[in-house]
């Protein structure tokens, strides 16, 4: 199959890129999207120019490092994936393909498709974690936990931080992904102890970093590869108040 | 950390509490106003005992303190949120992971809403003042202007306009208040978006009810 593709290139350093034009041909249908973009590179090398930058790493689902915006979508069409997760059947022969990186101020453009996105690493600095001694690990089932409350807490660690909620939301707003990972830890008995605290850093750093609010509009949710339900979003608001009103 | 109101989810409660404030307002003020289909003695005495209630200040500077800090704060988070996006995407999202347009458009939505508001001010609180007598008692009659209002096709049309946009309005703006107050639970969470959407059609059915009634059946 044949693709018309209009990449997002910008060099290192510039403030400013463009769209260019490539054209693909003889193409697999079972090909994933990133294979194909190898392929444009491998012919880009070929002509002696600059291969396109993106993003990638474990290439299913599970690192959050692919981060591409085909045709407007975050991760392209398909739902509860990630873009790394989606094949060239997915497209119509000869169909014009738009890739744009994610796009926010806090996640500026490094170089084509690759965006900064540590402003994510810097909230998880900030209260994403659990003070514990190190050492051996300790006996799983010492520590019992509600049925309904690890289900609820797994799937909020399903997260894999990738930003698409970012990407896709009108506000370019963390929420989605600072209330799971703060839903994740909030709701386990391990994470009790530094519960207050984390809601207050973590929604400060949010807040710090440049982005923006929510509108519950649940656009992050119908693109999240791990589709993170909009409950974290008010249980994040929820815990947000009550951390606030019991500090001093 | 007195810094609630400067978060933009401490502002969020806030525009949370005021809408739900006004939401109660659209959905009196309507009731109120189908007194109409009970004749004018009807609606003129309620509406003058509504006016001249000992409470009438408390609730018309409660309405306007919530009217203004909804609208201040709407535009502080939108003004942040256009911010947090420099450079625009040349393509958008499209089918499921969209955003739908009365969610895209809620600013502009508002702005028709104020404009409304401080037009219908205009026409009937400090419009024309006719009166009448009922049993010795001189009250405003506030009917009479209303059918004369609503005579008028243009007014018919701008109301028609204004309040459908108040639909969607109140239709985002219900269910998104209960997120935004941290208000969800799986077993609630479909009976809030049934209540928005129920809530929206009646407040606009009962409001739209006027205008029609008015202009094809007076
Ligand atoms: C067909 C629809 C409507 C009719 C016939 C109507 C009628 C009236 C009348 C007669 C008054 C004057 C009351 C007085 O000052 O004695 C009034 C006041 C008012 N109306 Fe409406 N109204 C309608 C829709 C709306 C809507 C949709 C809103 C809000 C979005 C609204 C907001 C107000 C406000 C804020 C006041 C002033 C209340 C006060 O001074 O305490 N109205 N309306
Ligand atoms: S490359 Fe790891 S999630 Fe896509």
């Amino acid at each position: 199959m044949v693709l018309k593709l209009k990449i997002w290139r910008q060099e290192q350093g510039q403030k400013d890129g463009r769209f260019e034009s490539y054209v693909l041909e003889e193409l697999s249908s079972d090909m994933s999207f990133l294979e194909m973009l190898d392929q444009l590179n491998e012919n880009l090398v070929k002509k002696k120019k600059v291969p396109v930058a993106f993003d990638h790493d474990c290439r299913e689902g599970i690192c959050g490092s692919c981060s591409l915006v085909i045709n407007g979508n975050p991760h392209g069409p398909h739902t509860g994936s990630a873009v790394c997760q989606l094949h060239l059947r997915s497209f119509k022969d000869r169909e014009e393909v738009w890739v744009e990186p994610f796009r926010a101020k806090a996640f500026p453009v490094i170089q084509d498709l690759i965006v900064d996105r540590s402003s994510l690493d810097r909230i998880i600095q900030s209260g994403g974690y659990i003070s514990v001694n190190t050492g051996s690990a300790p006996e799983a089932h010492s520590i019992p936990v509600e049925k309904g409350k690890a289900e609820e807490a797994f799937s909020n660690a399903a997260c894999i931080g990738c930003g698409a909620c970012v990407a896709v939301c009108k506000n370019a707003s963390a929420s989605l992904f600072v209330s799971a990972k703060l839903s994740h830890l909030n709701l386990l008995p391990q994470g009790q102890a530094e519960k207050k605290s984390r809601a207050l850093r973590m929604v400060g750093q949010m807040e710090k970093e440049g982005f923006g609010a929510c509108t519950n509009t649940g656009a992050c949710s119908r693109a999240c590869p791990k589709e993170i339900s909009l409950r974290s979003i008010a249980r994040m608001n929820r815990e947000y108040l009550k951390a606030y009103l019991s500090s001093d | 950390m007195k810094k609630f109101f400067l978060f933009s989810i401490g502002q969020k409660y806030l525009m949370g509490v005021t809408g739900l404030g006004l939401a109660f307002f659209v959905l009196a003020h309507m009731l109120g106003n189908l007194l109409i289909f009970a004749g004018d003695k009807a609606y003129n005495l309620y509406m003058h005992q509504m006016v001249n209630m000992k409470a009438s200040v408390i609730v018309q500077t409660g309405l306007l303190t919530a009217f203004l800090l909804h609208i201040i704060l709407a535009l502080i988070l939108g003004v942040k949120n256009y911010f947090s996006r420099s450079e625009k995407y040349a393509r958008q999202a499209s089918g499921w992971k969209a955003t739908a347009w009365y969610q895209k458009t809620l600013i502009a939505q508002g702005a028709v809403i104020l404009v409304f508001v401080i037009l219908h001010l205009i026409t009937f609180k400090f419009g024309a003042h006719y009166e009448v007598v009922y049993e010795g008692k001189t009250v405003r009659n506030l009917f009479q202007l209303v059918i004369e209002v609503f005579q008028k096709p243009v007014m018919v049309i701008w109301y028609l306009i204004a309040l459908l946009i108040l639909f969607v309005h109140l239709f985002h703006g219900l269910s998104s208040s209960f997120q935004s107050l941290g208000l969800s639970h799986p077993r609630f969470d479909s009976w809030i978006k049934k209540l928005s959407l129920g809530y929206a059609v009646f407040v606009t059915v009962g409001y739209i009810s006027l205008p029609i009634y008015v202009f094809f059946f007076v």
